[in-house]
């Protein structure tokens, strides 16, 4: 018996070395096509020359299509990737579902303990770490300094909403196409409800109460909803609720906007002189709050995790270990400079004094650590998640209730009714569910 | 004339054809009617139950349903509209005797080779931006404020896009029925005195029905199932506003991932899609019918 | 010289064709001269048509990004493979259907016409997971079934209503001499279908080529297509328009190529039976 153990174990070990070494692992990857994640595409010649037995293959997609694709092939178990890149919002409930390989096991140098609490928090369930953080963010207010300075005002360092709509009429000269603010209008979850959700939560309203009632005919849902929608009409651009982080960037850089409330990310993006034409006139401050405790932030990383069907997990962890590790970040701060590096995973990157030289390092850290997505709101509320809700119905909801808040903002219907709207949609949604009877 | 052996040897041909799309059509549609009576939700494998007629109530109930259906119409109409008078008068203008016709012709049918994917986008950022588009700049030039096409007018801008692409279509069809026209007949009502007008209402549009009808059908099958246009430029918004049933179902199984709720509005979709084409079936049958 | 009335009305008929034609064009046109223009260019104000730096970077970009030449092959194969295997079956089917009508004939080929209305997405889940379990997903296989299947409807009815309009009469002369059928349709029937079956063919491949449900809902890495290839520049990323106009030159070049240099066979067979 003991032999025959014996036999099995070394023929084992001999098979997966021989899988290992002559037969080159072909890791199919995932990713979102944005900045971040496409230079990390062009540095996989340093992942190849560490690891050479593993050939890596990326699927690049627009982030409504890859959400689409993944989440398909993980339901249903279709097996077609190795990695994914997903979000906070995935990782618990595809994490308590068994959907993804746990990390626990990843070598001491990756040293999981500097990952930013609050980031870890979000990508853990019952104490095991579902995902690896690429890059984490919040959001916060970005706006042209130089444009600030000529309206007469100064941009505190926690602005309120009273300040922020202020600033916006000020800097607002639509002749010659500068919008005071530019805010996601676009349709869509991860969308406009991300930036409405946040916000909202500042303004002390909720999506659910403590019994999962929809709370879109609250007086807070209301404020919150008039307020951005009058912003946006006085002083956003032409074309708002067809915009989403990516159209505000491109206006942004451009120069039409005054101010911009959106992920810490984007910091990066306006401030490179190549793609952005205010590089130097660019000044960060907090999400604003209305003086009720909570600010308008949110928090987000976009993570790489394993799906727990692959064949594939020893390299596929390895992958991950490399794409979000501490070296990564040398890597990119080498070849593209500090301000270039993913943001918001590590606090030795914070601690770095080569980075602290950048100009949104802190503010970015700030924002991340004030945002708690244990305690979002103002009142209590059954679940987790600051612009989200950790259920799997929600991405369903908010995308319809996004859908009648951009019919809004467009002028399409009134504030009243898509309240009213998105209090009916939610609660047959809820009620199809079996939350609420 | 056709022989007792031919005739066996005819079936034996069509059934390859015939069998494959039978079950391409059985085996996935049995599937969906399965799984519309369920309690699916793709992110909650294995919770599935049996609740009856309870996803058809909520797929009909919802107020998005009947903007989609109207909307589709609307957008199949539209399109038709656009494309079969357009491509009446372009092949019109393209049988006129005139210098590089040939060239004039691969513009014209250029926008058919284009993906719908690459068309929506190129049209959605280049064109219809009210910020960068083309559009936007001419606007601004003329001194007047660039319209926010898919804000305010997306249903239009969609049946637009898509008319672009189909116009080509409708011209090459119209343009073939064109040529073949009895040049000797419209020389005669010429020599009756008919006027141009007339000519055209009595001689030439009569000669077109059948291609008129060619393009409604094959136009149609492919109208039906506008989607790529609508999920790269609105998502289906503001609100419905632009909405048809194809995306509504993609919504509901793809974007709610309601697999039960997305397959009953698939069901309901094909029960649709088969009232059209019963009518449209019949309308064809009797023009092409030789 | 321009002489008489008709070389003036010849001229105006040319300028407004021109213009009509031009002005189709143009979208077209446009995103080719923006794929060579640098970001910042593409969105100037006023517009530059010619007079901007002309640059390739966006297609060394663009090529840097994602592996253009694999998703361009996975586009030749599947629309090839596709066209091939659908003649295959839609020709013998065709030919029946003309020559020997059966009472049932007219039904049969409406209704795989209507078959062509199902909404597809209707039907997505079911058909990933026959995939799922076949191992079928992600391979060009898989994609060449799927689409052979899905533009079946439309290759039967276009040879059809090709192949009927072949005058009957000749055949059956064909068949006096003694010819068998499989004899009869290689050496009659097919040299005087072949516009019909070329266009058909060439209307097939267009399909194939842009058809984006099926291509994208069941690829990843290996056989994703150029439908695939242009879902990741479907949202910008900051300034974009070049690289986007880069994607898309490359996307739609190659069957914009082949349609012109195709079109008179195209044409000649793209009546449906529209013409009598």
């Amino acid at each position: 018996m003991k032999y025959l153990t014996r036999a099995i174990a070394s023929a084992t070990v001999i098979a997966s070395m021989f899988t290992t070494s002559a037969v080159a692992d072909k890791l199919t990857i995932a990713t979102v096509n944005n900045g971040d994640m496409v230079r990390m595409q062009k540095l996989t010649d340093d992942f190849a020359a560490k690891h050479p037995g593993i050939e890596l293959e990326w699927v690049t997609l627009e982030e409504n299509i890859l959400r689409q694709r993944v989440t398909t092939d993980v339901a249903t178990k279709g097996g077609q990737y190795d990695v994914m890149t997903i979000g906070t919002y995935e990782v618990p409930i595809w994490g308590k579902k068994g959907w993804l390989v746990p990390l626990n096991d990843l070598p001491e140098s990756y040293d999981v303990d500097d990952i930013l609490p609050a980031i870890r928090g979000g990508l853990t369930v019952d104490d095991k770490l579902y995902a690896a953080p690429f890059y984490g963010e919040s959001s916060m207010v970005m706006y042209r300094k130089d444009l600030m300075e000529k309206a007469g005002l100064e941009m505190p360092e926690a602005p309120t909403w009273d300040f922020i709509a202020k600033a916006a009429r000020a800097m607002t000269d639509k002749k010659n196409e500068t919008y005071g603010i530019c805010l996601r209008g676009k349709a869509g979850w991860g969308e406009n409800m991300a930036f409405l959700t946040a916000t909202a939560n500042s303004f002390g309203a909720k999506w659910f109460d403590m019994d999962w009632k929809p709370q879109f005919d609250s007086a807070a849902w209301k404020k919150t909803l008039s307020f951005y929608v009058d912003l946006m009409n006085e002083t956003g651009p032409p074309g708002a609720s067809s915009n989403g982080f990516n159209e505000n960037l491109a206006l942004f850089q451009s120069g039409k906007c005054g101010m911009w409330i959106d992920a810490t990310v984007a910091a990066s993006f306006v401030t490179n002189p190549k793609d952005s034409q205010v590089a130097d006139k660019v000044g960060f401050s907090l999400a604003p709050d209305a003086g009720l405790g909570k600010r308008g932030n949110w928090l987000w990383a976009w993570s790489l995790a394993i799906p727990a069907g692959t064949e594939k997990s020893e390299s596929a962890k390895k992958f991950v270990a490399w794409a979000t590790s501490k070296e990564y970040l040398e890597l990119v701060a080498s070849k593209e400079g500090w301000a270039n590096v993913p943001p918001g995973t590590r606090a030795s990157l914070y601690a770095n004094p080569e980075y602290a030289k950048v100009p949104f390092a802190k503010m970015t850290l700030d924002s991340i650590n004030i945002a708690d997505p244990t305690k979002p709101t103002v009142d209590p509320v059954p679940y987790v998640g600051v612009q989200f809700v950790a259920i799997p119905e929600f991405q369903g909801i908010a995308t319809t209730v996004g859908q009648q808040f951009s019919a809004a903002l467009a002028g399409n219907s009134t504030v009243d009714q898509a309240l009213t709207n998105a209090q009916r949609i939610t609660e047959r949604a809820m009620k199809k569910a079996g939350y609420i009877k | 004339m056709a022989t007792d052996h031919s005739r066996v040897a005819a079936r034996f041909m069509i059934s390859p054809a015939v069998l494959l799309l039978l079950g391409w059509m059985i085996i996935p549609l049995s599937m969906t009617i399965y799984f519309s009576f369920l309690n699916y939700n793709l992110l909650s494998p294995g919770m599935e139950e049996w609740i009856g007629f309870t996803n058809y109530e909520y797929f009909l109930t919802d107020p998005a349903f009947f903007a989609a259906l109207g909307n589709t119409l609307l957008l199949v109409g539209g399109v038709l509209l656009i494309t079969i008078v357009g491509g009446i008068g372009l092949a019109l203008l393209l049988d006129q005797p005139m210098w590089g016709q040939g060239i004039v012709r691969i513009l014209v049918i250029a926008p058919f080779f284009v993906m719908p994917t690459v068309s929506a986008l190129v049209w959605k950022n280049m064109f219809m931006n009210p910020v960068n588009g083309l559009f936007a700049h001419a606007a601004k030039a003329l001194g007047f404020a660039p319209f926010d096409f898919f804000a305010h007018a997306p249903l239009f801008s969609i049946i637009m896009i898509v008319a672009w692409q189909w116009l080509p279509f409708a011209t090459l069809i119209m343009l073939t029925a064109l040529q073949s026209l009895d040049q000797e007949q419209l020389e005669a009502a010429k020599m009756d005195g008919a006027r141009k007008f007339n000519r055209f209402f009595h001689i030439t549009l009569p000669h077109m029905s059948r291609a008129i009808t060619v393009v409604i059908l094959i136009q149609t099958i492919f109208l039906l199932s506008i989607f790529a246009e609508i999920l790269v430029t609105t998502n289906g918004g503001p609100g419905y506003a632009s909405t048809n049933i194809t995306y509504l179902v993609y919504a509901q199984s793809l974007l709610q991932f309601d697999v039960g709720g997305g397959s009953a509005g698939g069901i309901v979709a094909v029960i649709l899609a088969n009232i059209v084409a019963f009518f449209l079936m019949r309308m064809i049958g009797k023009n092409l019918e030789t | 010289m321009l002489s008489n009335k008709t070389d003036y009305r010849k001229l105006l008929m040319t300028l407004l064709a021109w213009s009509v034609g031009l002005l189709i064009f143009f979208p077209i046109l446009w995103t080719i001269l923006t794929s060579f223009k640098t970001e910042a260019d593409a969105i100037a104000s006023p517009p530059l048509f010619l007079s901007f730096d002309w640059t390739l970077e966006n297609y060394t970009e663009v090529q840097e990004r994602s592996n253009y030449f694999r998703h361009f092959w996975n586009s030749v194969v599947i629309s090839l493979g596709s066209t091939v295997l659908g003649l295959l079956i839609a020709i013998p089917a065709a030919w029946a259907m003309a020559f020997v009508p059966a009472k049932n004939t007219k039904n049969i080929l409406m209704w795989m016409l209507s078959t062509k209305m199902l909404p597809p997405v209707g039907v997505l889940i079911p058909i990933f997971l026959i995939f799922r379990d076949t191992g079928l997903l992600d391979t060009l296989t898989g994609l060449v079934i799927v689409l052979t299947l899905i533009n079946l409807p439309i290759i039967v009815w276009m040879l059809y209503t090709y192949f009927k309009e072949i005058p009957g009469e000749i055949l059956e002369a064909a068949r006096m001499d003694g010819a068998t059928l499989w004899s009869e349709i290689i050496h009659v029937l097919t040299p005087m279908a072949l516009p019909g079956i070329a266009s058909t063919m060439l209307l097939n491949i267009i399909l194939a080529w842009n058809e984006a449900f099926w291509t994208l809902s069941l690829t990843a890495a290996k056989a994703a297509p150029l439908t695939a290839f242009i879902a990741s520049y479907s949202s910008p990323e900051g300034l974009f328009y070049a690289k986007l106009s880069a994607a898309s030159t490359m996307a739609i070049a190659p069957i914009l190529i082949m349609g012109w240099f195709s079109q008179k066979q195209l044409v000649r067979g793209l009546t449906f039976g529209a013409v009598k």
